[in-house]
C-alpha cells in the first residue's frame, strides 16, 4: 500500500488526488471524502476558522490510523490531506481518499479513516462569529459514538 | 529536562505554548500534572485536571500512570476537533 499524509495551509485538487490514487493497474475503486467548512455552527453564523495542530504527532496519528485500516481491508493507496491555519466558509478542510481493488474496501476504509481522524488526530478548530467574537469548537459526543461501529 | 507543550484552549488559558521542566527522577503523568498545578495555581488546574484533558508522551497518547523520563516530550491538550 502507498500512503501520503499531508498537513498544510494550501488548498488541494480533488481530481488530481483521485488520479494519483488510481494509478496502480490493480486499482478498481477509489472512494473519497472531502470535508468542507460551513458558515453556520451551533446556532451561530461563522465567518472564519483557525485550525491548530500538533506538528509531528498529527502525522504519526494519521499514519497509525491508515495502518489499522490496511490490516482490516486490502488497500492499494491512501491519501489524507488536512489543511491548517485560517479558513473561510466554503473552503475544503480535509481530504481522505482510498484506492482498492474493489469498492467495498475503498468505501469502508475511507469512512474508518475519517471516523478515527475526527477522534484521534490532534487538530483544534477555533471559530470566529459574525459579531467578531471567537470560540473553540467543542468535541462532539456523536463523533466518539460513531467509532462503535468499527468494534471487532 | 523534559519539554512540555500545551495546545489550543489550554495554550491560551496558560498563555504558554511550551516550557521545559527539570526532572529529578522518573515521574508519571499524574505526578507532573500535580506538580505543575501546585506551582502554577487555578488556571493550571483548569487545564491539566479537567476530566477530558488528553496527554501524549513522545507523541503517543498516555495516561495518568504512564512514566515520563528525562528527554521526553509531553503534551497536554483538549479533546480534538479536526476533520
Amino acid at each position: 500500500m502507498q500512503s501520503r499524509v499531508l498537513i498544510h495551509q494550501a488548498d488541494f485538487d480533488v481530481s488530481e488526488e483521485c488520479r494519483a490514487l488510481a494509478s496502480s493497474n490493480r486499482c478498481g475503486a477509489v472512494a473519497q471524502f472531502v470535508g468542507v467548512m460551513r458558515d453556520y455552527n451551533e446556532g451561530d453564523n461563522v465567518v472564519a476558522m483557525e485550525l491548530e495542530h500538533y506538528p509531528g504527532m498529527t502525522e504519526r496519528s494519521i499514519e497509525s490510523i491508515i495502518e489499522r485500516a490496511n490490516t482490516r481491508w486490502p488497500l492499494l493507496s491512501v491519501t489524507v490531506i488536512h489543511r491548517v491555519g485560517k479558513l473561510l466558509p466554503g473552503a475544503q478542510i480535509v481530504f481522505v481518499g482510498v484506492g482498492a481493488m474493489h469498492r467495498h474496501a475503498a468505501f469502508a476504509a475511507c469512512e474508518f479513516i475519517m471516523d478515527y481522524l475526527k477522534t484521534e488526530a490532534p487538530f483544534w478548530k477555533k471559530e470566529k462569529k459574525s459579531d467578531g467574537s471567537e470560540r473553540w469548537v467543542d468535541a462532539r459526543v456523536s463523533d466518539a459514538e460513531s467509532l462503535g461501529r468499527w468494534a471487532e | 529536562m523534559i519539554k512540555v507543550l500545551f495546545f489550543a484552549k489550554y495554550r491560551e488559558l496558560l498563555g504558554l505554548g511550551q516550557m521545559t521542566v527539570e526532572l529529578h527522577s522518573t515521574t508519571t503523568v499524574a505526578d507532573l500534572k500535580n506538580r505543575l498545578v501546585k506551582e502554577g495555581g487555578d488556571h493550571w488546574a483548569q487545564a491539566l485536571l479537567a476530566d477530558n484533558t488528553l496527554c501524549a508522551v513522545n507523541q503517543t497518547i498516555a495516561h495518568d500512570g504512564d512514566a515520563i523520563a528525562d528527554g521526553d516530550e509531553v503534551a497536554f491538550y483538549p479533546p480534538v476537533t479536526g476533520g
